[in-house]
């Protein structure tokens, strides 16, 4: 039980720091310009794709710097090109307009790399267990993404708190108008931004694709969760986003880890049913099985009991 | 290929109407009814690619059937949804197509066996006969049997029939792992490997029996952790695509040391990404027989085919047989009428290009062939898949009779 | 005075005519359909349409209607269908005497139940709020469907005999056709039934809610009793179609729900345009068109279907129906004529546009899967042979020269189209 819990614990970080990671750009992107973006973790693909064709190429390394920068710089240039241009018709439409981009995202990594998950591999540099505990292996890549990630929610946290630009951010988050009218080059902060946020979500997927696989459907996958960190943590909120993270990160790989169904607990109240019952796949759900459906749960009753999220201050 | 007639018609309306005529051809027309676009298009582009090969491979270059009419594959597009089967079904139908090839997904299979029933007995004269080359829930050829109905993929039950009977014969192995995808298909595999594994090794302690969401877990690592804490010296998996990747390379990182049992741990896109971390532990149950390919006509049908196809691997081997076997039939049947063909093929025997005996059992029209158990190596790897190096290798063969398991299927043939 | 109220009044009646005529000439299209596209697969695909149609406009009702944007309609469609299907068993065992034509009514009543439960909760607020909600409530049942087997079948899905039920006036709906007309006759009665809430007050406050939720408040309607009813009755509406897919193909299985379908009506609908009523019907017709014909002459027809939507949302927000309603104006001054010509001029280009991408597109898909002895792939009926130069470069020529061409040409559809609109074009 031990092993388990301090094994659910480790891995629950780095998930739900990777997480972070992808929630980070969404929801600075959300506060400063009030779009939601759908396609977000489509670029966490994109960066898992750029990554493993790079290092097939040059190697891991340079694919850990250049995937997440060319993320970026699409996303940058979408915004300029793209989004801008579908702002004038409302959040609704920009809502819409992000939703069609996460499916031809899809569609153009189908056309490009094709349907079979590739084999994206770390670096043998860190193949090797960094240390065994109770005989079992914690590889020294998870070590790795756990710096990377507190690394940048380190370098996050400084721009923003320490800089002339951070401060300029924190201002367009609360009171983008003002800001606009303090002389400041908006719509470029905007692009910065959403330039920024992708790459975020860029390196993210360079560096998740050789342990969460690096397939067509993995943005579709993740999509949903980082949505659900964003405006469960509260959007606008980059403490929100990191609390909601490691919540959902560790909640989820606990669940896994302990195995306890309904029918248990009803066996402890003195409840019991029999195997034909037609209700039988409700009482034997065990935990793990509903664990992935946690985070929707999550997500419908933090939007009717406090839609602004845990430690978000407006309404979404 | 048919994609070759693009935008003709596209937005013409006479694409809709185009489907009733030209059924008279010299040509039989040959549906196969797959996923060609999509997450799963990869298993569907390889199965048309094959069925082209074969068909062109034992029908069209030696002269056709019945002295001469030659065989010609429509490829349609279900997007791996039952409701579209159904829809492009009918489309096969309207374009003369009598034979009917699926195989990806249970619950496509079911939903076409299902359709052509209905649709048999709706219309006497136009019936539809069903060929399902990778389908194994085991009702197929059990409760839900069907005349119009044949598999050429030995079923899950019997698949899991091998893996005990190798287990078995294992002593190292003690303690078990079952963990399987969440829905009939991963249900049903550890199901069989209880019943069978209380039938042939009592002693084995089943230490973990686990469903997890289907293709939504991101990390395997907690589930290996558990697989890890609970010593289990051998684990089995029906899992499939990115959910068998991600599981086995998880273990490896974790340290598990158990050998995995599987169906479907190799082919295209899962082997060549697996790679090293599965090397000597992760085995697979099927009818592939690739390394030792164990004839030279095999041989030469893997080469002929690689020449034709250098980028793409064999992923169906069975398709071969199923191919040659209705050739058969057709000349035996001297017709290509479905219900002659179908009665021609109830019962029929049939050496494999690698010299192995294969019948088509009557009683319920599920192939009896023998099954091998393959390990994952990059070792005396003749056909590798994506050029990896990787592949399978025999370790060893359950022969037909021993696999042969019993049915509940109650044929209704028509009179 | 009374002069004014008589010509209100005429006004309005001729209105009324006028959608009594479109109705009635819609239900004479439907009829006559069948005898003009014949086989099978046409009336397969109409059927399919048909059922497309309910659940775009029934999705409309809160997209466009309510302001509601939605990313879990699926849902309502999907129980409905299931329930359905259940229904059917019954049926077919006898255990219920009623005719399988009525049942996508059980399907409406189980929407319309599962609308009410969620829509207490969910109609609160529309905007983000409401589209999460939405998601994380699709994800929850499309998640679910695969655990409860017992309710939902499994991989397999739940299947029935539509043939077995009671006597229906002679007809047992085993040959298609007579399933086309049921879903035909459900689809016009659905699509009035629709309309027809649109022209209440109910719908007209639906309107007024997602225009401007607080001025809706002031004149005294709750803006969350309005949501809750556009809301419950598309959960109906959505619920009907599913009851009539369980009809049309016998089998409902999990794919009815999941977020792939919510996608695909939303597809429909924005596609159609939200803002009119005929805008998913017309979206509903195009998709399902799109899905069952050009897939089966290209394995890239999603690719296709994604660059549409793009291309729809940035520059056609109002959907294919708002660009024809865009020359209503010009319709009515007679001078849409003037049009024509560079309209014609200005297709051209465009097609060569169109042309060079999706004959790049397909030519790198045939060389990533064609085999060595086939390097020839036939695009629009020329022989192209992926080892050689030419086609490439004629390709990207073609893209390019239509791209000039669309800019060159611009200016004078413009202008002609300002002159058409009276609004004086030329300087």
């Amino acid at each position: 039980m031990l092993e388990i819990t301090i094994f659910s614990l480790l891995n629950g970080t780095v998930y739900g720091l990777l997480l972070f990671m992808l929630s980070s750009g969404l929801t600075l992107i959300f506060s400063m310009m009030g779009i939601l973006n759908f396609a977000h973790a489509s670029f966490y693909m994109l960066g898992a794709y750029f990554g493993y064709t790079i290092s097939s190429h040059i190697g891991f390394w340079p694919g850990l710097i250049f995937a997440p920068l060319i993320v970026g710089v699409m996303g940058a240039l979408l915004e300029r090109y793209a989004l801008r241009h579908v702002h004038k018709h409302g959040h609704v439409a920009e809502l819409i307009f992000t939703f069609g981009l996460a499916f031809l995202l899809e569609e153009l990594t189908q056309f490009f790399w094709g349907t079979d998950q590739q084999a994206y591999k770390g670096p043998s540099l860190l193949d090797f267990p960094l240390f065994t505990l109770f005989d079992a292996n914690f590889p020294a890549y998870k070590a790795f993404m756990l710096l990377i990630s507190i690394g940048i929610f380190l370098g996050l946290l400084l721009v923003l708190t320490r800089t002339r630009v951070g401060l300029i951010i924190q201002a367009a988050i609360t009171h983008p108008n003002m800001v606009n009218m303090l002389g400041h080059n908006v719509p470029f902060v905007f692009m910065a931004t959403f330039g920024v946020g992708t790459a975020l979500a860029g390196l993210a997927g360079t560096i998740a694709g050789p342990v969460m696989g690096t397939y067509p459907g993995m943005a579709h996958d993740l999509g949903s969760i980082v949505f659900v960190v964003v405006v469960f943590g509260g959007l606008g909120s980059l403490a929100g986003a990191l609390v909601a993270s490691l919540m959902i990160g560790i909640i989820q790989t606990f669940a896994v880890g302990l195995n306890y169904s309904v029918s248990d607990f009803l066996v402890t109240i003195g409840v019991s049913f029999p195997a034909d019952h037609f209700l039988h796949d409700i009482w034997t759900m065990t935990l793990p099985q509903v664990a992935p459906l946690i985070p929707y749960l999550m997500l419908i009753l933090i939007l009717i009991f406090r839609p602004m999220g845990l430690f978000g201050t407006r309404e979404t | 290929m048919f994609k070759k007639r693009i935008i003709a018609g596209i937005f013409g309306l006479a694409a809709m109407s185009a489907g009733a005529s030209d059924a008279s051809a010299e040509t039989i027309k040959l549906a196969l009814i797959e996923g060609l676009s999509g997450p799963f298009a990869a298993n569907g582009q390889a199965a048309l690619r094959e069925y082209e090969f074969a068909a062109d491979y034992f029908i069209n270059s030696k002269g056709g059937v019945n002295g001469g009419t030659k065989v010609e594959f429509l490829g349609l597009d279900n997007k791996t949804s039952p409701k579209e089967s159904l829809i492009q079904l009918k489309n096969a139908i309207g374009q003369g197509a009598r034979f009917v090839f699926q195989g990806n997904s249970s619950g496509v299979a079911h939903a076409i066996v299902d359709g052509v029933n209905k649709h048999n007995e709706r219309n006497p004269d136009e019936k539809v006969l069903y060929i399902n080359y990778a389908a194994v829930d085991p009702a197929l050829t059990n409760d839900s049997c069907s005349f119009w109905h044949f598999r050429f993929d030995p079923n899950a039950d019997q698949k899991m029939f091998a893996i005990t009977e190798v287990i078995a014969k294992r002593a190292d192995i003690k303690k078990i792992y079952l963990i399987g995808q969440d829905y009939s298909f991963g249900k049903a595999v550890a199901a069989a490997a209880r019943l069978y594994l209380s039938q042939k090794r009592p002693d084995i302690e089943i230490v973990g029996d686990e469903l997890h969401p289907i293709g939504k877990v991101k990390d395997f690592t907690p589930y290996v952790t558990k697989i890890k804490a609970s010593g289990a010296d051998a684990v089995i998996t029906g899992n499939w695509g990115s959910d068998m990747v991600n599981l086995a390379r998880a273990s490896v990182d974790v340290g598990v040391t158990a050998d995995f049992f599987t169906y479907y741990a190799a082919g295209t896109g899962i082997t060549a990404a697996i790679g090293e971390a599965g090397k000597n532990r992760i085995r697979v149950v099927s009818e592939d027989h690739r390394n030792p390919p164990g004839s030279s006509a095999w041989i030469d049908y893997m080469k002929a085919f690689k020449a034709k196809y250098p980028e793409n691997d064999l992923v169906y081997p069975r398709v071969a047989t199923a191919i040659a076997m209705l050739a058969n039939a057709m000349n035996a049947a001297k017709s290509t009428d479905p219900q002659k063909v179908a009665m021609a093929l109830e019962g029929m025997e049939y050496t494999r290009l690698d010299g192995t005996k294969v019948k088509m059992r009557a009683s319920d029209h599920q192939i009896q062939m023998p099954l091998n158990i393959s390990v994952h190596t990059n070792e005396d790897i003749t056909w590798d898949y994506d050029n990896s190096g990787y592949g399978t290798h025999v370790e060893s063969t359950i022969p037909a009779d021993k696999v042969e398991l019993p049915t509940s299927c109650k044929m209704e043939r028509p009179s | 005075m009374s002069t004014l109220t008589d010509l209100r009044r005429s006004m309005v009646a001729e209105a009324r005519r006028r959608q009594r005529l479109t109705w009635l000439i819609s239900a004479v299209v439907l009829v006559a359909l069948p005898w003009i596209f014949s086989s099978s697969f046409s009336i397969s695909i109409m059927t399919q349409i048909g059922i497309a149609i309910i659940f775009a406009l029934s999705y409309n009702m809160l997209l466009g209607q309510g302001g509601m944007l939605s990313f879990g309609h699926a849902a309502y469609f999907g129980l409905g269908g299931f329930l359905a299907m259940h229904a059917m068993n019954y049926i077919a065992d006898g255990a219920i005497p009623l005719p399988v034509p009525l049942l996508p009514l059980i399907g409406g009543v189980i929407g319309l139940f599962f609308g009410f439960i969620i829509g207490t909760f969910s109609t609160r607020r529309a905007g983000t709020v409401f589209a999460m909600i939405s998601l994380g409530v699709a994800e929850l049942i499309a998640a679910l469907s695969l655990i409860f087997v017992g309710f939902f079948g499994g991989e397999e899905g739940v299947s029935s005999n539509r043939t077995k039920g009671p006597d229906f006036f002679g007809f047992n709906f085993g040959p298609d056709i007579q399933v086309y007309y049921v879903a035909a006759f459900w689809a016009l009665i659905a699509a009035i039934a629709m309309f027809l809430f649109s022209r209440t007050p109910a719908g007209r406050m639906a309107n007024a809610v997602r225009d401007n939720a607080e001025r809706a408040e002031f004149i005294g309607y709750s803006q969350r009793n309005v949501r809750m009813i556009s809301f419950c009755l598309s959960g109906f509406f959505a619920g009907l179609a599913g009851g009539m897919f369980a009809i049309a193909y016998e089998i409902v299985t999990e794919e009815t729900l999941n977020m792939n379908q919510s996608g695909a009506v939303l597809l429909m609908a924005y596609i159609g345009g939200v803002g009119y009523f005929i805008g998913p019907i017309i979206g509903a017709i195009i998709m399902t068109l799109l899905r069952t014909v050009l897939s089966n002459f290209t394995e890239l027809w999603m690719l296709y279907v994604g660059l549409l939507f793009i291309a729809t949302v940035m520059f056609v927000p109002s959907g294919l129906t708002g660009l024809l309603m865009m020359h209503g104006p010009a319709w009515k001054r007679r001078s849409l004529k003037r049009l024509l010509a560079p309209y014609a001029a200005i297709s051209i280009p465009s097609l060569a546009v169109i042309m060079g991408v999706g004959g790049l597109l397909e030519l790198t898909h045939f060389a990533h899967t064609t085999s060595m002895d086939d390097r020839v792939m036939t695009l629009f009926s020329i022989p192209m042979n992926i080892d050689s130069l030419l086609p490439w470069a004629g390709l990207i020529a073609l893209f390019i020269g239509g791209v000039l061409g669309v800019r060159r040409l611009r200016p004078m559809l413009l202008d002609a189209w300002a002159d058409a609109n009276g609004a004086g074009g030329g300087d």
